[in-house]
């Protein structure tokens, strides 16, 4: 009988024709990772997604692939926070067509609520909350509030 | 367009500028008309005796007029607008807008929808420059800025008087002695921030085992709402109260400021005392203020 034989450990997503590769998300974060790129489900995109795949680097990584969009490198810088190790492919006609590492931007806007429930920014006032970076901290650009860690939980 | 937001934002030279602008203008007499035609709205939406008036006195000490905004009560906030659209309405009537809000952060937010400088008058728990800037200006009044032991004692990590001071004192070449009760302590991300600016920076349990040993002593007030019950307050608030016993063996040059109010921090006994600055420090408001409306009006 002629059986095709799978890929050793399975084949958990497969490959796509045109678009990005997010590779090494840390272990867990792909969908916190989806969500600051602001694809969810009511976006066109198709999507794959790996979570907690084994990985030599890391123990375990996330992988997400989206089919026919390109990610720009400031879209991808946004994910930095979270996922500082990630990788990002551009895919054109099944082959890697760019590669580029995150990058932590200096300032992130918008998409991280301030922890302190006394700045302006938490309030019905129409200004978007913005943060500095300083080595994986951040810091409001407000009210000076830091967040150092579980960045995930703020953002919005 | 200069506002003044926070008292980070200052270099070395504007700080000094400014101080040097107050002395000169308290030395020449307060009467001066140098704003003779401007108007300020003074936005106050929390309450603010001291900071209200010092500015209003040295606006008509400058000639200028002023608008003022008292309450949420009694403006249009009460109606649901925002600060936002206040900002924009009221900077197209003056010529700079002097703004105290209890968010943090609502003068830089201010400053975003202003068409005139705006002066950060206290933003909640956050900035107060005017405050800082007049508690250096009494500093240099009675001594360099320059290789002095700062003591800081009282609530130090709520209390943004001495947040503010702190970090301004990291611009010059000062050693800062914290004394704060337990659970009071000035907060870690602050304590780092300090030293990486360079600052020298002590911590102390007790007011006794360095009160001999400094130049400056800055007092602020223990809120008894930050304790469990009000015998836990009782024993810390007098643990840190000022006596004139208390200052038998301290420097001679040795200066008290206060932010003030005072709750019982420092014992009237002290007042006559020639160490007592802190009713001078309050004067010094007048002159400081001046300069800053001077400086992001003309």
């Amino acid at each position: 009988m002629n059986v095709k034989k799978e890929p050793e450990g399975g084949l958990l997503i497969s490959p796509i024709r045109d678009g990005t590769v997010i590779d090494h998300i840390t272990g867990g974060e792909a969908l916190v990772v989806l969500r600051i790129l602001g694809i969810t489900g009511t976006t066109d995109e198709s999507l794959s997604v790996a979570t907690n795949v084994e990985s030599r680097i890391s123990g375990s990584k996330d992988i997400v692939k989206i089919s026919n969009r390109e990610l720009s490198k400031e879209e991808v810088d946004r994910i930095a926070l979270l996922a500082p190790e990630a990788t990002i492919n551009i895919i054109r006609d099944y082959r890697v067509f760019e590669k580029m590492k995150v990058e932590i931007p200096k300032s992130v806007t918008g998409f991280v609520r301030c922890p302190n429930p006394g700045c302006i920014t938490n309030s019905n006032e129409p200004v978007e909350s913005s943060f500095e970076t300083k080595r994986g901290k951040l810091q409001c650009i407000y009210c000076d509030a830091i967040i150092s860690e579980n960045i995930a939980e703020y953002i919005i | 367009m200069h506002h003044i937001i926070s008292i980070k934002e200052l270099e070395t030279e504007e700080i000094n500028a400014l101080l040097n602008k107050a002395e000169k203008i308290s030395k020449e007499g307060f009467v001066r008309r140098t704003l003779e035609d401007k108007l300020v709205a003074l936005l106050f939406f929390e309450p603010s005796t001291r900071t209200r008036m010092s500015f209003s006195a040295a606006l008509s000490r400058l000639g200028g007029d002023v608008i003022t905004v008292d309450s949420v009560e009694g403006s249009s906030i009460s109606k649901g607008e925002t600060l936002a659209d206040t900002i924009r309405v009221v900077s197209s009537y003056v010529d700079a807008i002097v703004l105290r809000h209890p968010k943090e952060g609502a003068a830089r937010l201010a400053s975003n929808f202003s068409t005139v400088p705006v002066i950060n008058a206290g933003d909640g728990a956050g900035q107060h420059p005017s405050q800082t800037l007049l508690d250096l200006y009494t500093i240099r009044e009675n001594m360099p800025l320059d290789n002095i032991d700062v003591g800081l004692l009282g609530d130090l990590r709520y209390g943004r008087t001495s947040h503010s001071l702190s970090y301004a004192l990291s611009n010059y070449n000062v050693r800062i002695h914290t004394i704060a009760p337990k659970g009071l302590e000035m907060p870690a991300a602050l304590n780092e921030e300090l030293i990486e600016r360079g600052i020298e920076l002590v911590h102390h349990d007790n007011l006794q085992d360095v009160i001999n040993e400094l130049d400056v002593l800055y007092v602020t007030r223990i809120q008894r709402e930050r304790f469990p019950d009000s015998a836990s307050y009782a024993r810390v608030a007098y643990s840190y109260r000022i006596t004139p016993e208390i200052l038998n063996n301290v420097r001679e040059n040795l200066i008290l400021m206060h932010p003030l109010p005072r709750a019982g921090e420092i014992d009237p006994a002290v007042d006559s005392l020639p160490y007592a600055k802190y009713f001078r420090q309050a004067e010094n408001g007048v002159p400081v203020r001046m300069a800053m409306l001077e400086e992001v009006i003309l």
